[in-house]
């Protein structure tokens, strides 16, 4: 089995899995290696990142200096290729004009998903995020706990390659020892920011993200992740051997060809492929769940676009990994006499709460960290340090006006210039010649910027629905998108403007915050951050929630969702760790479920 | 260019009427990667230039390959634009202590190919750039009957200092003003893309290491900061 065209599928698989991103890439290695025959549908192309990626491109040696362009809507050399926030054969529509209300869909269409995009922190959601409501009475409640979690987090982690440190905050979880790799050194502005904000209380520590500090031990893992199947552990053991460790240098969202980062296409794809059980399609753009006369998914529609003509896979079981909305839209557009409202729609929940995660940024200048003497801090591509959310008890004692927390994202301030001008417009009052040269030099380094990342609270006006009208290229009917940022999202983005000012100014600098700046300016557009999770909510009440807490949908039982559609809630900590966790999780139940013989 | 679809800045602004998508934000946040303030308008256009390509590299380029000015779509200043382009390029980046002037990394290939590109973003700075080019042209041969690649350094700065920063800009000079931040913005945004442009700043990564050490300690000491993170 491998990547294959439409004529190659065989008749019947175990399982059909829609999409090839974490939640996709996860739930094909945990099926295929427990032996389970699968078929997995990609609308986009197929991607080798050891051979495709663009790693080492100055901005001289990209068109228009590495810059955004409606084609490369990330720039030239990001990973994703043939997405974006608008693909012109696959529109989707807003209910409202006004640009507050109106979310942002950014999709990839190639091989790995969203993966392809990332910048990889792999956080843990914390006790507290599975069981929001019992704190503060709002949104809702998860079905399950963090310990019942907790034992995927680690297999997850041990298997992508984790760094980080276990610090023993509230909320913010230990890995058990040994899981995480060691983390990088720390940045010298993220050494001057943590040295001058203690002060304010403020913990700056580092983050967790999928990057190999060193190689993965082969040796070992394999056996923790796969106990008493030798045939599965070999074939971990070999994908990880593959693996290089970082070479400190380039930015991960431009791929990894030493498969340094985490994607699904160098973790979870080579082994699942290796285990010959895979199918692969690329470019089958997924239309419909079909359902057999005993009322169970029995097989997928879908757009071969390569031809143009439509195909359908048939399985025992159907897991849509497609991103919330593609999911949601796949089961609103799977329509049938028993569910005329679309699968699992007999409550009009299919498409509600869908939320993304608060963005807003502060920059900032420190003129102690102009002229440092050169020195290379491209590090592991992202962030090393980070600030987890620290006012957990001021929160609990009312003394915010705010109900949930954020943490604070930043990197390297002596990043890869060029694409943009080292002196923004307003700086050095006109100069040029040899004047604005050492202005620049004296800047490069100075610039700071960071940015929340927060708790969405899910609402009823932020929802996805099918546009009555409006159809893609192949005539399947779009999503139009519902949005709207509550209170406290903005009170939470204007505590963060007033931190992040503090913070600049601890440091003896001055926040580039634009007179008569508030929250609703500062704030990102819905699906800014890409952390769309949610619109078919697992519970523990078939009325109130789309599917349960092993992603399976109530109302047919062997359709699985295995993406960000099932979460209740979307805690600070960014989803794609959780993602894999609960699809290895649900990945599980589908085995146990099949050597049962119940699929 | 092996793209089925090129997407060209009048199909996606179809798509944008037929789906009410938010083109606006979209395009906004393109434009903000090109340059940051608001240009007046110069009057006029049909400055001799060709039009610009109908077609981008598309969504789904040969990202294995280095490429330059030219490779995607055909270069559109006249020799004349072109040389006004390096003349000024070179006034706000000349060679000196800190590295060679923008001509001899190909600065002005750059803006060639930015104003020669078919992205409305791009487009746009076309709009504001060309007339001020043409500006500059006509100021030069007003003050001192030459074009302006032929003055004196003395003389470019006499125009140049009255055009470098809009705020001290006298009435008549703004919209000028607003042409000289726009394209000392872009010229930046290429030469520090250059490997001279990256020695001049003090960048030296983007090369494989065994291993990272971070800051070296000069760096520490002169923040008067300790390594916390003990590293693998």
């Amino acid at each position: 089995m491998a990547v294959i065209t439409t004529s190659k599928a065989q008749t019947e698989y175990d399982v059909i899995i829609v999409g090839s991103g974490a939640g996709g890439g996860q739930t094909a290695y945990t099926l295929t290696l427990a032996g389970l025959k699968c078929v997995m549908l990609e609308a986009g192309r197929a991607y080798d990142p050891a051979t495709q990626t663009a790693m080492f491109h100055r901005p001289d040696q990209a068109p228009l200096l590495n810059t955004p362009t409606p084609d490369k809507q990330m720039g030239f050399t990001d990973a994703t290729v043939d997405g974006g926030w608008n693909i012109p054969a696959e529109p989707y529509t807003q209910a409202s004009d006004k640009p507050e209300e109106q979310f942002q869909w950014w999709r990839p269409r190639m091989l790995g998903g969203r993966t392809n995009h990332w910048g990889r922190m792999s956080l843990r959601n914390g006790p507290y995020d599975f069981k929001p409501r019992s704190r503060d009475g709002l949104g809702f409640d998860w079905p399950i706990a963090y310990d019942d979690i907790e034992p995927y987090y680690t297999r997850v982690e041990m298997l992508i390659g984790v760094f980080g440190t276990n610090e023993g905050r509230e909320n913010t979880p230990n890995s058990p020892p040994g899981v995480l790799l060691p983390p990088p050194k720390a940045r010298a502005a993220e050494l001057y920011l943590q040295k001058h904000v203690k002060t304010l209380g403020i913990p700056v520590i580092p983050i967790h993200r999928a990057v190999l500090t060193r190689p993965l031990d082969a040796e070992t893992i394999p056996a923790k992740l796969h106990p008493g199947n030798a045939w599965a552990q070999r074939i971990v053991a070999d994908s990880m051997r593959v693996r290089g460790a970082c070479f400190w240098a380039t930015d991960c969202h431009r791929g990894c060809s030493l498969r340094a980062n985490y994607q699904s296409t160098t973790v979870h794809l080579p082994p699942a492929l290796a285990t010959g059980n895979l199918d692969i399609i690329p470019n089958a753009h997924a239309r419909e769940v079909t359902l057999g006369q005993d009322g169970k998914a029995n097989g997928v529609l879908y757009i071969d676009k390569s031809t143009g003509q439509e195909a359908r896979v048939r399985a025992k079981a159907v897991v849509l990994a497609a991103s919330s909305g593609e999911t949601v839209r796949l089961l609103l557009n799977s329509k049938s006499a028993a569910f005329p409202q679309g699968l699992g729609n007999g409550h009009g929940l299919v498409g509600k709460y869908i939320m993304d995660s608060v963005g807003g940024s502060v920059g900032g200048q420190i003129p102690a960290l102009e002229n440092l003497p050169p020195h290379n801090e491209d590090g592991a591509g992202g962030p090393h340090l980070y600030i987890p959310w620290w006012l957990y008890q001021e929160q609990l004692a009312g003394k915010l006006d705010f109900p949930r927390g954020y943490h604070i994202e930043f990197s390297s301030s002596r990043s890869m210039p060029g694409g943009r001008s080292p002196l923004g417009d307003d700086l050095a009052r006109g100069a040029y010649g040899t004047k604005f040269k050492e202005e620049a030099r004296r800047h490069y380094g100075s610039q700071v910027g960071y940015t929340v990342r927060g708790e969405m609270i899910a609402n009823e006006n932020s929802f996805a629905e099918l546009d009555p009208a409006v159809k893609d290229k192949w005539g399947i009917p779009v999503l139009r998108w519902h949005w709207r940022w509550s209170d406290h999202e903005l009170n939470m983005v204007a505590h963060g403007i007033k931190t992040f000012t503090a913070m600049i100014e601890a440091m003896g600098g001055k926040a580039h915050v634009r007179a008569g700046s508030t929250a609703k300016n500062i704030i990102e557009p819905g699906g800014k951050v890409i952390h769309e999770v949610g619109g078919a909510l697992m519970g523990s009440d078939p009325a109130k929630s789309v599917c349960n807490e092993w992603n399976q949908l109530w109302d047919v039982k062997n359709i699985f969702l295995c993406d960000g559609s099932p979460f209740p809630s979307n805690a600070d900590k960014n989803p794609t760790l959780t993602i894999m966790a609960l699809a290895w999780r649900a990945a599980d139940k589908i085995v146990e479920q099949a050597r049962k013989g119940n699929l | 260019m092996k793209s089925e679809k090129p997407s060209t800045p009048d199909s996606t602004e179809r798509t944008s009427e037929d789906t009410r998508l938010p083109r606006r934000t979209v395009l906004r946040w393109f434009a903000a990667a090109a340059a940051a303030t608001q240009i007046p308008a110069f009057g006029g256009s049909g400055l001799g230039a060709a039009a610009p390509a109908a077609k981008g590299y598309g969504t789904d380029p040969d990202l294995s390959k280095f490429y330059q000015p030219g490779d995607f779509w055909p270069l559109t200043l006249t020799k004349a634009q072109r040389e006004t382009v390096t003349a000024l390029a070179d006034l706000i980046l000349p060679a000196d202590h800190l590295g060679p002037a923008a001509s001899e990394v190909h600065v002005p290939e750059m803006i060639d190919e930015w104003v020669s590109a078919p992205y409305a973003a791009q487009q746009k700075d076309r709009d504001a750039l060309l007339p001020g080019l043409e500006w500059l042209e006509d100021e030069s041969r007003k003050r001192f009957s030459k074009a302006f690649p032929s003055l004196s350094e003395a003389e470019k700065r006499a125009i140049a200092d009255d055009i470098c920063w809009p705020a001290d800009a006298k009435p008549e000079f703004k919209k000028a003003a607003a042409f000289f931040l726009k394209f000392r913005s872009l010229a930046a945004s290429a030469y520090y893309g250059t490997e001279a442009g990256w020695k001049a700043l003090g960048y030296i990564g983007n090369v494989p290491l065994a291993r990272f050490d971070g800051p070296p300690p000069e760096v520490l000491e002169k923040l008067g900061v300790e390594q916390t993170v003990a590293g693998g």
